[in-house]
């Protein structure tokens, strides 16, 4: 494959493989006018520029790029789609005794909740999960992906990563427009339709916040329930981790029924560290975590649906009364 | 004694992310010690310290800080094995961008964070793209997509590193960090002859001259020792 690379021209290249782009502009390799020539050729002009500045020789850049192109193929080619379910088989509390159970299994388009005072292990739990943990965390627990041992590349590679999240506590920090932002998602996620992808995201979003917002808002001056609206279409829709993440996102100001909603519609599977009555009974089951393991899992009864069915009648009434402040209604 | 070298830029999170991962190590029976490089002053020795963690702290002063560290490097290694520990850890700041501590076949670990924003994964040189593994902190402050992208830029200036997540305040990703400290560090006894992977930068020294190799007798020049009594 190397030697494939670096006979190419870097036209035909960059026509092949065009994430091949993002490698050069990460290593001031400067392409323009230098299009007809070989990689090879780019590559040792570049280092020969470089000077005393380079940092690695040509043969090595070509190696690197050769690794980058190998793992965006692979990015390209495996499908992430095919996590189907996530099983969790007991381990141990802290104290050494056994866990609550005998085995989790939640299937994609299936939510879960966690439930748990601070310290009691849900970061242990989540901990687990992203590093498919096969008897070799403090918990000793093993997980699963579709009843199978995992592959290893769950736990390194940077663009298999198992779990989305998403939190209270998340900003934006980039100085980069609605519409700038979602398409430096989208094209680093290497796919073809951005102008129709940036469109859904942003209808999703604005259907899950009382108070819409344009493509051209600057996302740093987005509203507390707008950002969290975009953050949810945007990992819904864009993310690749097939496992979301939900931790504490209570008043946020959003339409939290469509909001997950939209994820499970999206066949993630869902976990929502929450005690927020109206996302908790909204999961069929709940995870009871206690001194670092898993207590109890206990299913949903029919009380507590109908206890949920008034809290949704009262949390609409809320979000209703809110967009009419808002609006500078008078209410009543 | 297996040594790993960890840098990164200013208040990236290293020492957070340190301390979490010896925890981890501590709490399977290991012995670590840390050695913590800085500028002008530091404070991370009384974290580690509080933490009752061995701590070496050697502050470069008017020299500059990664000639100052490879003149420090092998000493430490002693000082290291004498403390009798399974493990050291070598922290420092890149405050330049463009040196690293990186030895050839010690461990190598970046830690960089979220908040730095995307383009910093191309502006930061050899400290990222030659180490072997990459520690992306913060993550729990910045949005899904931020994380994402951060991530894939990072790949694709390091596509050969691990790329692990660490937050440094609940711990989440410091016990993973540290079983690969555990199974990829390799073993040292001294680093006499052990070469950098990437050279340093030119100032007053034997080593502003391109010298890569490590010993006192390689040593010309502008060479400040630490205390290591």
């Amino acid at each position: 494959m190397i030697n494939e690379i670096s006979s190419h021209t870097v036209n035909s290249l960059l026509e092949k493989y065009p994430f091949a782009a993002t490698f050069f502009d990460g290593h001031h390799v400067q392409t323009e006018g230098r299009e007809e020539g070989t990689v090879q050729t780019l590559l040792a002009r570049s280092v020969a520029e470089a000077g005393e500045d380079a940092i690695t020789t040509a043969d090595e850049l070509l190696e690197q790029l050769t690794e980058h192109i190998n793992q965006m193929l692979l990015f390209l080619a495996d499908d992430l789609d095919t996590v189907r379910s996530l099983s969790i088989l007991p381990g141990t509390h802290k104290d050494g005794s056994p866990e609550g159970f005998s085995n989790i299994t939640i299937n994609s388009g299936e939510t879960i909740c966690i439930v748990g005072p601070t310290g009691s292990g849900k970061s242990r739990l989540l901990g687990d999960i992203e590093w498919v943990a096969q008897g070799d965390t403090p918990t000793g627990r093993h997980v699963l992906l579709n009843q199978q041992v995992p592959d290893r590349k769950w736990r390194f590679s940077p663009t298999h990563k198992l779990v989305a999240q998403l939190s209270q506590n998340m900003n934006f920090v980039m100085d980069l427009t609605v519409r700038e932002f979602l398409e430096m998602h989208a094209e680093s996620r290497l796919i073809d339709n951005v102008g129709d992808v940036v469109m859904r995201i942003m209808d999703q979003a604005n259907d899950l916040t009382g108070e819409s917002f344009a493509p051209t808002t600057p996302i740093t001056s987005l509203s507390g329930g707008q950002s969290r609206a975009l953050m949810i279409a945007d990992t819904a829709i864009l993310s690749r981790s097939p496992i979301v993440l939900i931790d504490e996102i209570e008043n946020a100001g959003i339409d939290r029924r469509k909001a997950l909603g939209l994820l499970l519609s999206e066949d993630k599977i869902v976990l929502m560290a929450t005690h927020d009555p109206v996302l908790a009974l909204m999961g069929g089951r709940r995870l009871i975590i206690a001194n670092g393991g898993i207590e109890a899992v206990i299913e949903t009864t029919d009380t507590e649906r109908g206890i949920l069915e008034e809290l949704a009648v009262m949390d609409r009434r809320m979000m209703d009364l809110r967009n009419r402040l808002r609006r500078g209604e008078r209410l009543g | 004694m297996k040594l790993v070298t960890v840098c990164g830029p200013p208040s990236s999170g290293k020492t957070a992310v340190i301390l979490k991962s010896l925890d981890a190590l501590r709490s399977r029976g290991r012995k670590a010690g840390v050695v913590k490089f800085d500028c002008l002053s530091t404070e991370d020795d009384v974290l580690y310290e509080k933490a009752g963690i061995p701590v070496k702290k050697g502050l470069s002063g008017p020299l500059c800080p990664d000639h100052y560290f490879v003149s420090n490097v092998e000493e430490i290694v002693q000082w290291g094995r004498s403390e009798g520990f399974d493990l050291l850890v070598s922290e420092s700041a890149g405050l330049c961008n463009r040196c690293s501590p990186h030895i050839k076949d010690v461990l190598a670990v970046c830690v960089v964070d979220n908040l730095s924003g995307v383009t910093t994964p191309k502006k930061i040189g050899p400290m990222l793209k030659m180490s072997d593994i990459v520690v992306i902190t913060k993550g729990d402050i910045v949005s899904q997509a931020e994380r994402e992208v951060f991530a894939s830029r990072v790949a694709a200036v390091n596509p050969k590193a691990a790329v692990l997540h660490v937050n440094g305040l609940t711990g989440q990703g410091a016990f993973e960090l540290s079983s690969l400290f555990d199974d990829d560090a390799k073993e040292v006894e001294s680093l006499i002859g052990a070469k950098l992977r990437f050279t340093m930068p030119s100032a007053l020294c034997s080593y502003c001259l391109g010298e890569t190799r490590i010993g006192e007798s390689y040593q010309m020049g502008n060479v400040r020792k630490m205390k290591m009594d």
